[in-house]
């Protein structure tokens, strides 16, 4: 298994649409396959069409706001005393979080097909609420699948979904979570594909899903390299960029145009959500060693029991707690190109105490998980070292756990 | 020999009649119970579907995956699965018994494995509902091999040309989904247009066996017999549902059901 240079990584797919010969693919009803087939075609060709990029890019600047910050975190690299560390701001971009480019690209392929409605799933609410406002911005009826745990946890993200006019669809079959959103977005998409576009809110899902969320990402990288050449003239001899992990969309997005540098210039390393300390569960398939399933339509690997049941997940970040992941990070793992590791729902409480407390950043509890081992790992390295976090979040929504968590201070 | 769900096919051609599938799911609400409904509907039903309980099920609606997650609640597992196939049949070997479920529950058994474990216990056919055409052409032969019948979906969505192409690599039973939905939803088509598009497909070759499902009940089953079979399940489901909820026997409602259902299509 090998990752090609000079291609995009979303187009290194086989025939039936899995990368590295068994990752991915379309392991769908027979009833999706029709409107599977008819976005492929549609994304194929628009994805290279110079009048939808720049349609594109028109909204990413105007209305998304590029390009998100580039900061040093002086303070924190003091303190740390080791590697520079740098921030990617991604929270800057319109409605907070990077949901919002996938969201946006989902919703002009919608308007391109004709579609006037359009649906989709949520964890933490952002990708909720960033298509919910992409669909007002577009003019689309908009309706979201959100466990009834995550409701609960993700209040201001409701409000916000319900003030841009979206129907938040509560699910309350399984761990009433993510996964449990994703399953009943997509069986309202079995029964009514014909006049609803749908919109897989990460890097998952059938194979499509996974490569229109990742090129939609992909601006967070493109900026990045700008920004990196700007401030050091070339892209830094020792690189190193830490992503939270959960289905996979903002990581990718984050490492995607720097996926042919080699690593030892420029490596990636995923954090994914190790869950409470003193729990079994966890949301970090790759970390812990699970085994390759089939979730959402894609083989990838995924918490499951010796049956091919699929295990719950625990989480203090909802936008983590998703038991399997993109089959994109899949490759990256068993090609060696990316890391990964877990940091855990107290380490990541930790980092955000650390990050606010020297910072003016406040980062949601998806990327606390990322600085936790930034933090950790920066101390060893060297002065010369670039340290990048993807600030992907911004920690507004997490307030009431905060609050529960660290005390009034905090919210 | 031929396949127990060709003859069951052939019986019910001799009596000029739709046959009767009837889709449970194993376990639900226990391994004993799910082996007692089978035994007892088996009087009406020609082929008996067993659903493979999963846990993120991507095409059921509420009524199955009510039953499914019910059943995983009490604990019903793969081998339990092929233990009551392997009991129901020592009673009833000539009855035919398809296995429905979702390709991860395979995957993770191991697909020869898997196969080999349906021949000892006595499945006679598969529907994976997540392993459409063509990703299903290696596993489809590898069934054959087994005399075990892969049973294509085939959807409102299909196109001619994949119809075409699907139907040519298929064994000699087809399952014809009736309507964009998942599983169990308030038929959205009528009947009439329903049997118009099932004629279409017919025609491609008609020497194939071809059944309705989604949405079916007692209603609307009568205006749909001209089908070579008819599957109901969610209907059935709702009724195990529903006489747990009253604290009725399960086994008595569902059989009253499935004869009703029967003579719905005689």
């Amino acid at each position: 298994m090998k990752i090609k240079k000079k291609i995009p990584l979303i187009d290194q797919v086989n025939k039936l649409g899995f990368w590295g010969g068994k990752f991915g693919g379309n392991y769908v009803p027979e009833t999706l396959k029709k409107p599977i087939e008819d976005l492929e075609v549609l994304f194929n060709k628009l994805k290279n069409d110079k009048r939808f990029i720049a349609e594109r890019d028109k909204y990413f600047k105007n209305w998304i706001g590029t390009p998100t910050r580039f900061i040093k975190l002086e303070n924190l690299t003091n303190h740390v005393g080791g590697a520079q560390i740098w921030s990617k701001v991604v929270s800057d971009a319109n409605g907070g979080a990077h949901k919002i480019y996938n969201a946006t690209v989902h919703c002009l392929l919608a308007k391109r097909s004709g579609k006037k409605f359009i649906i989709g799933d949520t964890g933490a609410g952002y990708a909720g609420k960033m298509l919910s406002m992409a669909a007002k911005k577009f003019g689309l009826k908009c309706k979201i699948f959100m466990g009834a745990k995550d409701i609960a946890r993700q209040q201001p993200n409701v409000k916000a979904m319900k003030k841009n006019g979206a129907e938040v669809i509560p699910v309350y079959s399984g761990s009433q979570t993510l996964v449990d959103a994703v399953s009943e977005c997509m069986r309202f998409w079995v029964a009514n594909c014909d006049t609803t576009a749908m919109c897989v809110g990460s890097t998952v899902g059938p194979a499509v899903f996974v490569r229109i969320c990742g090129w939609s990402t992909s601006q967070i990288s493109r900026e990045l390299k700008v920004q990196l050449i700007d401030e050091f003239g070339s892209v830094p001899r020792k690189l190193k960029l830490y992503n939270c992990v959960g289905g996979g969309s903002s990581s990718f997005g984050f490492w995607n145009e720097f996926m042919d540098y080699d690593k030892k210039q420029c490596e990636f390393i995923g954090v994914e959500a190790g869950g409470p300390a003193k729990s079994k569960k966890h949301a970090a398939p790759l970390t812990y060693g699970s085994k390759i399933g089939i979730l959402h339509g894609a083989a990838q690997y995924v918490n499951q029991d010796s049956d091919g049941q699929i295990e719950e997940t625990e989480s203090i970040s909802a936008g983590l707690d998703y038991p399997g992941i993109s089959p994109l990070h899949c490759f990256l793992k068993d090609t060696k190109r990316a890391r990964y590791t877990a940091a855990s729902d107290e380490d990541a409480l930790i980092a955000y105490k650390t990050v606010t407390k020297f910072e003016k950043l406040r980062p949601s509890l998806e990327p606390s998980h990322a600085f936790s081992i930034a933090i950790k790992e920066a101390k060893k390295l060297s002065k010369d070292t670039i340290v990048v976090v993807n600030s992907c979040g911004d920690s507004y929504k997490d307030r009431e756990i905060l609050k529960k968590r660290l005390g009034k201070k905090y919210a | 020999m031929l396949n127990p769900i060709s003859l069951a096919f052939k019986k019910a051609k001799q009596e000029n009649r739709a046959a009767l599938i009837t889709y449970t799911v194993a376990g639900d609400s226990s391994k004993k119970q799910s082996l007692d409904i089978l035994k007892s509907i088996s009087k009406d039903a020609d082929i008996l579907e067993l659903g493979v309980p999963h846990n993120t099920p991507v095409a059921d609606g509420s009524q199955i995956q009510t039953s499914a997650y019910r059943a995983i609640k009490n604990g019903i597992k793969m081998n339990d699965i092929f233990k009551i196939v392997k009991e129901f049949k020592k009673l009833n070997k000539d009855k035919p018994i398809i296995l429905m479920g979702y390709f991860n529950m395979i995957f993770q058994y191991g697909e020869s494995k898997f196969l080999n474990k349906c021949n000892s216990s006595g499945v006679n056919g598969l529907i994976v509902v997540d392993l459409p055409w063509p990703e299903n052409i290696d596993f489809a032969r590898k069934c054959k091999k087994k005399s075990i019948y892969f049973i294509q979906l085939l959807s409102p969505t299909t196109t001619i040309q994949r119809l075409k192409k699907i139907i040519r690599d298929s064994h000699p039973m087809n399952y014809f989904i009736s309507m964009l939905s998942t599983t169990g939803g308030k038929l959205k088509v009528s009947p009439k247009d329903i049997i118009k598009n099932y004629n279409k497909i017919k025609k491609i070759d008609p020497k194939k066996e071809i059944v309705i499902g989604f949405g079916i009940t007692g209603k609307t089953i009568g205006k749909l017999k001209s089908a070579d079979g008819l599957v109901v399940g969610s209907a059935i489901c709702k009724e195990i549902s529903k006489s747990l909820k009253h604290r009725q026997n399960p086994v008595t409602n569902v059989s009253k059901l499935v004869k009703k259902l029967k003579s719905k299509i005689l």
